[in-house]
């Protein structure tokens, strides 16, 4: 790379002061220290994609793309499909960010324009202490707390309203067993809320007093200054945000095995037990018998890593989109 | 003076840990507990240790395969054939087996009798009320809801699911060609739960659940177990006499490799869901003193003391002639490079 030529900046033909080689040494080092360090981890993602390839050659060779849309998965006939587990996977995050980004919107505004000075420290940290959970916990609180109160009283109550509705009512429809889907999803809410907020609040927290003081003088409610100011100002952060969760949710293993019922059938029922990417291969893979049914679950985790990539993918698109945007309305 | 008498005693135990390796083991989780209790009281006796690392069956084949370990361990059986292709042979442990449990309000342990038959169109989704009179028949004088039956199985593969499609299989044909049998199978029915306590809990949470468990398991967390039909007609219910009767009159002699499942024996007090847990080796060792500690272990772990410890984790050990004859098996099996037998 050639050095720049910054006007006034000192360049190597300008007189060198004190010892300069020592100097242009140790920065080289630092150089090449770092940017090693960067490439590792590029590398490192290299590597684990590859072998993930590598991995699940067999199951690609054998299923070709119909492994993506196959419903289809018998240890003991050797067919495997990921239709199953990749609904799973979307269906819930879906569910655990309809719930969360809502709840952590408001938690976030709360604590940066609403609440009292003293209750903001406190509330901050215990949001970030849910963030500290280990996923297992949840997993357990989620099936022997959260899944019996979810069967007796909130799963009849939503077959009984919502499910009555036609069309909408058949995502609430089925026995009321309380672990399945919409718990997987709504436990999976409860663990991205924390990370979501932290964001949130944090980018919040940048939008300079000024703008807000002017909006309040001008007139505007807090409501306003809400949606007209600070989301406005924030959105690349919050969006950020949302995907950090969205991450954390795709790739949700523990917690999810424990509710989501762990079946591989495809069902429009929230209620119906299902399967993730993730849980599947926790389950599965230490007694997965044959080559083929490995592959298999290689392949599974290849996609979820395919999935992870295009969902980061899209949302810096949707940032570009939104800058462009930007661009045209002033 | 006294230094020297402990460097001494340091250098002789050295020595012995030298000529005493430890022996490593990998594979099926059933067993673990029982394993690791008995390396535990075999140490303190002989000084020999035992690694024994519970990855699950799959793990312990393909670690035993790669010879990374001095013996795997499976719940599943390998075919006769298998044993063939890899240069291996297998000899089984001690007995277990799988007891199907209820959630049925009312309904206490081994009130509810099952067949085969019953099970396997349970677990087809064919019957799916308590009420249908496919269940009520088999059951005159218990009062049986009108409830549905939600079907528990394991969500992970397993030996304990072996078991359990085996016997299903043996049970219905229907099931042996739509479902088959393996340590995980495409489930027709219900949820999954991962592990034994994955299955209890959903079963003590859902009403009108049924769920398999290890007999163990069942035993020590007092689940409500259902009676099964065995092949001579008789309502058995799991304990520890009914899985020695299954074992003693299945005729291992005729089961080249061992490869016998405990599925449906005859005998009258037989529990037909029984199986054993196995041990694989290489025939040909490479290394015939570490093989020779190996077999040592496991001669110790089927006398009287090792016997004494599987009971008191409610295994079953296995019956004295079914020893004698791994014993043989192990004569003629396991060599040296040199073609001599290890034991």
């Amino acid at each position: 790379m050639a050095p720049r030529d910054i006007p006034g900046a000192v360049t190597d033909h300008a007189p060198k002061p004190f010892m300069p080689r020592k100097n242009a040494l140790m920065d080289a080092i630092f150089r090449n220290i770092t940017r090693f360090f960067a490439f590792l981890v590029f590398s490192l993602l290299a590597a684990i994609l590859v072998s993930l390839l590598i991995g699940s050659m067999p199951s690609i060779r054998k299923f070709g793309l119909e492994f993506l849309w196959s419903a289809e998965w018998d240890p003991v006939k050797e067919q495997f499909g990921a239709l199953v587990p990749i609904f799973g996977t979307l269906v819930t995050s879906f569910i655990a960010l309809a719930i969360a980004i809502p709840v952590s919107f408001g938690i976030s505004i709360f604590l940066t324009e609403l609440s009292p000075v003293w209750l903001r420290r406190p509330l901050g940290t215990a949001i970030e202490m849910l963030a500290a959970i280990p996923s297992i916990i949840y997993g357990m609180w989620g099936l022997f707390v959260f899944v019996p109160i979810f069967q007796e009283r909130v799963q009849p109550l939503l077959a009984h309203t919502i499910g009555k509705v036609p069309g909408l009512g058949l995502l609430f429809s089925g026995a009321p067993m309380g672990i399945g889907m919409l718990a997987a999803g709504i436990i999976l809410a409860v663990m991205v809320i924390p990370f979501i907020t932290a964001v949130m609040r944090d980018v919040f927290e940048l939008v300079p007093a000024m703008l807000k003081e002017s909006a309040y003088g001008l007139g505007s409610t807090t409501w306003e200054v809400v949606w007209r100011v600070v989301l406005p100002y924030t959105k690349v952060g919050v969006i950020g945000g949302v995907m950090l969760g969205l991450g954390r949710a795709l790739g949700e293993t523990m917690a999810v095995t424990f509710v989501i019922g762990n079946a591989h059938h495809l069902s429009a029922s929230l209620f119906a037990p299902g399967n993730s990417i993730a849980s599947a291969l926790a389950n599965e893979f230490t007694e997965a018998v044959g080559e083929l049914y490995t592959s298999a679950l290689i392949e599974l985790g290849l996609l979820l890593f395919l999935i992870t990539t295009i969902v980061l993918a899209l949302s810096k698109l949707l940032l570009l989109q939104l800058a462009k945007g930007e661009g045209t309305r002033t | 003076m006294k230094l020297k008498v402990i460097l001494a005693s340091a250098a002789l135990a050295g020595a012995s840990n030298a000529i005493a390796a430890e022996i490593t083991g990998a594979g099926a989780t059933f067993p673990y507990p029982i394993y690791a209790k008995w390396a535990d009281a075999y140490k303190k006796s002989t000084g020999t240790g035992l690694n024994y690392q519970s990855i699950g069956s799959g793990g312990g084949i393909k670690q035993i395969t790669a010879k990374t370990v001095d013996f795997g361990a499976s719940d599943m059986p390998l075919k006769p054939e298998e044993l063939d292709k890899e240069g291996l042979t297998q000899f089984p442990t001690v007995i277990g087996g799988d007891v199907p449990v209820v959630n049925l309000p009312g309904v206490k342990s081994g009130e509810l009798r099952l067949t085969g038959q019953a099970l396997a169109d349970i677990y087809l989704g064919k019957i799916t009320k308590w009420d249908d009179p496919a269940i009520a028949a088999l059951n005159k004088g218990v009062k049986l809801p009108a409830q549905d039956i939600t079907v528990v199985h394991r969500s992970d593969g397993s030996g304990t699911t072996f078991i359990w499609v085996n016997y299903l299989s043996k049970m219905s044909p229907e099931w042996k060609t739509k479902v088959g049998e393996g340590t995980s199978v495409n489930w027709p029915a219900g949820v999954g739960g991962k592990g034994n306590e994955g299955v209890a809990s959903y079963v003590q949470r859902i009403a009108g659940a049924i769920g398999y468990v290890e007999y163990a398991y069942a035993l020590q967390n007092k689940m409500t177990s259902a009676a099964v039909q065995n092949r001579d007609g008789e309502y058995v219910q799991a304990n520890a006499e009914a899985f020695k009767a299954a074992a003693a009159n299945a005729d291992w002699s005729k089961a080249p490799g061992f490869y016998l499942i405990l599925t449906d024996q005859a005998g009258k007090n037989a529990w037909p869901i029984s199986g054993a847990t196995f041990i694989l080796m290489h025939k040909s060792q490479a290394k015939p003193e570490v093989a020779k500690e190996v077999l040592k272990f496991f001669d110790w772990a089927y006398g009287a003391e090792g016997d004494k410890l599987a009971s008191s984790l409610d295994y079953v050990p296995l019956p004295d002639n079914v020893v004698k004859q791994i014993q043989t098996s192990w004569k003629a099996n396991i060599k040296d490079s040199g073609g001599k037998p290890v034991y």
